[in-house]
């Protein structure tokens, strides 16, 4: 297997190589190991949730170093003085209960715990400042995090925050017997129409959101391209084109077909193995994409087909879908472009989102992905956000019974995004009625967003996540973040694993519409 | 079609530095003036603003917050000496319901005249009371498709007012009895209201007018207040009249919108007569606190030809029982439905309209329009501390404005909000504001939702989670 090899340009990519396989991309496709390996944070002062402050009375005795447990305190060798604490790596006050901590144990007294003020200053109810935290840790290490951060859910008193497994609540029967990790399958079979298309099967529950060019850093679609690869899952172009960056991982990627139809060819269409009719999207149901002229640089146009400096306006809706007939006429364009491909809607969750699934179903689609109102990484009006349509929590137990009560439940995969920010919530989501998840912020986050909101003001994302600007862009390397997001879903996969196997279910497919699992807390 | 309704925004900034979210805290004692300095590579230029503030002599009395918390300088700097922390001004200003980000979004509303746009998904509560548990409808086709908001179609968010009849009445002869259909149209459906605290200056007054003349739309004040505009102000001017004031502002009377507001009362109908007798063409409204018993009340004063109905609630939005708005207009929407009458009576609520969002739910859950009258202070850089914080006067001086700078935030603000009605209506697929009222069909109601979506979960109290 190669892995880390350098990103080859498009001219190094020689014709000649090209592999012949069945239902698969023509071009060379990259692979990328699925290999877990610490990745540190980038910026030189991790933040964690506790301070430690070591005061002048010190006197580098190194007792420090030797109770704590976590690496807090080092003392390099051959210096005489203390480096200062890593203190992103302590775990608060449940060590000093434990009575061998730092703080007790210093002979000086010269230590000082208490939270630390940079953590009040981002997080907000949807994503608190432990998920932010969390993420983070799951990202560097690929693991669980420690039990000092919160990372299962957020405290916006609503929806996922509200539902618990009954398993985590003390004096309820969370039922089943465990089953062994290694039994436990969290894979999934994307096409269940039985139409004559190829299966595809994806390694875990989850793939990644569309983000189009432009909106997010070459780094970034890449890294989150890379990622797929190795989980043997998906990642999605958004609107504005197909890099040609991306044909390694071609088919690991969904391309969007989205109303403004910018960079969409018929090339672009036959690459991949899915692709996604993007109807509406969670974060500005109903409303039109914009983007601003002076984003349209030269390499956008070029990608979109359009001027360089224009502002450019997708639609909404599409200009040539007004019935659900458009819609099947839709389908059959994109099928007939791609024979090989499956095919993806992508709505938003209004009142009557349940009989848009069905008529998604009637129209030939393999996959419905609703994608809810509180999700969404791009700007967006926040009236919108936060008002119109539904959270995505109550849309997928309505549309998954009515499929149900339609007799076509088994016939089609349901995808849900749009707020899915643990592993535990994607796990929610499928024991309401998912049968995967899409997600977008949580990938941000693991690459070291903080959820300020700027990514529109000045020159962009000030963390070079969503930035085009060359300066801005380069905070960020591509090794670093594809490891990074790596990292991310293998820490998802092991709690996924771990409920599964606690709840007796050997398999994630069993999991889905299995509420009877779930509570609600009130 | 007439042409197409448009609001001048111009930016505006307001006269004081806003009070910021985020303080930075610099430890700059043990600063070691390295090479790698993370302050000039801040994003947003907020250390080299701030920098040349300090040596601006308003540094002395206010403070500059810029910060929008990226945390980039907080874990670049080599040694680690600067660190954020939240400003507990903000969190102090306001109150439970005019919460701080409310005031800093009209804020940013006021100054520029545009539609509040962040990234990263929504960020508050999963829902909350009163308009915070109904989110508004989307539909996956509409026609004809929108290019932006400002695109092809027109999207109509202008409202009738005034008595609207069912059917014509003829005399044997042929003699038509109903009279002539009196109504006056405003273009967004927000009149401008008296603020909710004594704030009786004539400049408030003044501005609103100014920029009701400007919205096409209304500004309401006492008549002693009226009577001080100028005259070419008055067409945009609703007076109020107790009853007993008719003789000493006859002229406003006249001058006026043709919509004159009574506050209600026992003489009620009794002014009424007055004034219909010296304008006959007036369209009377009445002004009185929203309730339990309302809607009796204007299924009473319709049988008295009083089709106007301008329904106060509290600063919070609350009627005098302590039921939300939401719920009361709900209620006095169904009943009028009920009983016949819904499409003759105009119904304006006050009190609690926030931000646009409440405007679009407020008209869901029945009434016709809304009225911006606390927004309207917050736009001029209130902080709702109504009186509480100085007792030196306010501290923002709202009562020493220019009145034509007021009225531009003013403006401002209610252009942002039209932009945003126009975002929900589109989202919903409606084309005019008309049609968005008592829409109840086409809002995602919080009870209702999770009784669907949830109701086979068991429920667990929240205490045993924790336990």
């Amino acid at each position: 297997m190669t892995t880390t090899t350098a990103i080859k340009s498009d001219l190094e990519i020689q014709e000649e190589a090209l592999p012949q396989r069945p239902g698969h991309s023509d071009w060379p496709q990259e692979d990328i190991e699925r290999k877990i390996r610490p990745v540190p944070e980038r910026y030189r002062n991790a933040i964690g949730k506790y301070k430690i402050d070591r005061l002048a009375k010190c006197i580098s005795c190194g007792r420090c170093v030797e109770v704590c447990g976590y690496g807090v305190h080092v003392k390099p060798e051959g210096y005489a003085l203390m480096s200062r604490p890593q203190d992103y790596l302590c775990i608060g006050p449940a060590c000093t209960e434990a009575g061998s901590d730092c703080i007790s144990q210093c002979p000086q007294k010269a230590l000082v715990m208490s939270l630390n003020p940079n953590v009040e200053c981002f997080g907000d109810p949807r994503w608190s400042s432990d998920l932010i935290l969390s993420t983070w840790h799951e990202a560097e290490t690929g693991h669980t995090p420690p039990s000092h951060l919160e990372f299962r859910h957020g405290a916006s008193g609503g929806g996922f925050d509200q539902i618990r497994f009954k398993f985590e609540i003390p004096g309820l029967d969370g039922g089943g017997s465990r089953v062994a990790a290694e039994a436990i399958d969290t894979g999934l079979d994307l096409n269940r129409r039985e139409d004559g298309r190829p299966q595809i099967h994806i390694d875990i529950p989850v793939y990644g959101g569309g983000m189009s060019f432009g909106s997010v850093s070459i780094h970034t679609i890449l890294a989150k391209a890379r990622a797929a690869v190795a989980w043997n899952s998906f990642s999605c172009t958004g609107e504005g084109g197909y890099p040609d960056r991306l044909m390694p991982y071609d088919d690991h990627m969904i391309t969007q077909v989205a109303t403004g139809l910018f960079g969409v060819r018929e090339e672009t269409i036959q690459r991949v193995r899915i692709v996604e009719f993007k109807y509406a999207q969670g974060a500005k149901p109903g409303l039109g994409g914009h983007l601003l002229g002076d984003k349209n640089t030269p390499a956008v146009a070029r990608m979109r087909g359009a001027v360089p400096g224009n502002a450019l306006f997708s639609p909404f809706p599409f200009h040539s879908v007004y019935s659900v007939e458009d819609h099947k006429k839709h389908l059959d364009w994109i099928k007939e472009v791609n024979p090989r491909c499956l095919v993806s809607v992508k709505v938003s969750t209004p009142t009557d989102v349940d009989m848009v699934a069905v008529g998604s179903y009637y129209a030939g689609a393999h996959i419905i992905h609703l994608d809810g109102s509180y999700g969404g990484t791009g700007a967006a009006p926040d009236i919108a956000k936060k008002n119109i349509a539904m959270p995505i929590e109550f849309a997928i137990p309505k549309v998954h019974k009515f499929l149900v009560a339609e007799g076509i439940r088994e016939k089609i995969t349901l995808i849900a995004s749009g707020g899915i920010r643990t592993a535990y919530d994607a796990l929610k989501a499928i024991a309401l009625g998912a049968d995967g998840v899409v997600i977008g912020t949580a990938e941000m986050v693991a690459l070291g967003c903080v959820r300020c909101a700027c990514c529109e003001s000045g020159r962009g994302c000030p963390r070079g996540i969503a930035s085009t600007d060359p300066e801005l862009m380069d905070l960020m390397g591509l090794e670093w973040a594809t490891q990074r997001l790596i990292n991310l879903q293998n820490a998802w996969h092991e709690q996924m694993i771990g409920v599964l196997s606690r709840l007796g279910v050997s398999s994630i497919r069993e999991l889905r519409g299995r509420s009877d699992v779930l509570c609600y807390l009130e | 079609m007439p042409d197409r309704y448009h609001i001048h925004t111009v930016p505006t900034p307001g006269r004081f530095y806003r009070i910021g979210k985020f303080g930075g805290v610099d430890w700059r004692e043990d600063c070691s003036r390295c090479s790698n300095c993370v302050k000039p590579r801040c994003n947003y230029d907020v250390y080299k603003h701030e920098s040349a503030h300090n040596r601006d002599p308003l540094a002395a009395t206010q403070t500059l917050y810029e910060c929008k918390a990226c945390l980039s300088c907080v874990q670049g700097c080599t040694k680690g000496l600067l660190s954020l922390s939240v400003n507990p001004e903000f969190l102090e200003m306001g109150d439970e319901y005019w919460k701080p980000d409310i005031l800093s979004s009209t804020w940013t509303q006021a100054d520029s005249g545009k539609i509040p746009v962040s990234g990263a998904g929504y960020r508050g509560p999963f829902h909350g009371p009163g308009f915070d548990s109904i989110w508004t409808d989307m539909s996956e086709i509409v026609r004809p498709t929108r290019d932006g908001i400002h695109g092809r179609e027109y999207i109509s968010t202008s409202v009738d007012i005034g008595p609207k009849p069912m059917r014509l009445s003829f005399t044997p002869e042929g003699g038509m009895l109903t009279p002539v259909l009196n109504l006056v149209e405003v273009q967004v459906p927000a009149i401008l209201d008296i603020p909710q605290w004594p704030t009786h200056q004539f400049e408030l007054a003044h501005s609103r007018a100014l920029a009701a003349k400007e919205l096409k739309t209304f500004a309401v004040m006492f008549a002693k207040e009226a009577a001080r505009l100028q005259p070419e102000l008055l067409p945009s001017v609703i007076p109020i009249f107790a009853g007993d004031d008719i003789p000493d502002f006859s002229n406003v009377i006249h001058s006026a919108s043709p919509m004159i507001q009574l506050l209600d009362g026992p003489e009620i109908l009794g002014t009424a007569n007055r004034i219909r007798s010296m304008r006959p063409e007036a369209i009377l409204s009445v002004r009185a606190a929203i309730g339990p018993k309302s809607a009796e009340r204007i299924i009473e004063l319709s049988g008295s030809g009083l089709k106007v109905f301008h329904l106060c609630a509290d600063l919070h939005g609350r009627d005098l029982s302590g039921r939300h708005i939401k719920d009361a207009l709900r209620e006095i929407h169904t009943r009028l439905v009920d009983s016949g009458l819904r499409d003759e009576i105009t119904l304006i609520i006050s009190g609690g309209i926030a931000l646009a969002e409440h405007m679009a739910k407020a008209i869901i859950c029945g009434a016709d329009l809304v009225t911006a009258d606390t927004a309207l202070l917050v736009a001029l850089g209130c902080r709702v501390c109504r009186g509480g914080h100085s007792p030196a006067g306010c501290p923002v001086g709202i009562d020493s404005m220019d009145s034509e700078y007021a009225a531009q935030r003013i403006v401002n603000l209610i252009g942002a909000w039209h932009s945003q009605l126009i975002e929900v209506l589109g989202a919903m697929g409606i084309r005019e504001v008309r049609r968005l009222r008592g829409e109840m069909g086409r809002a995602i109601f919080m009870e209702e939702i999770e009784k669907e979506s949830f109701g086979d979960l068991i429920r667990v109290p929240q205490e045993q989670a924790c336990a």
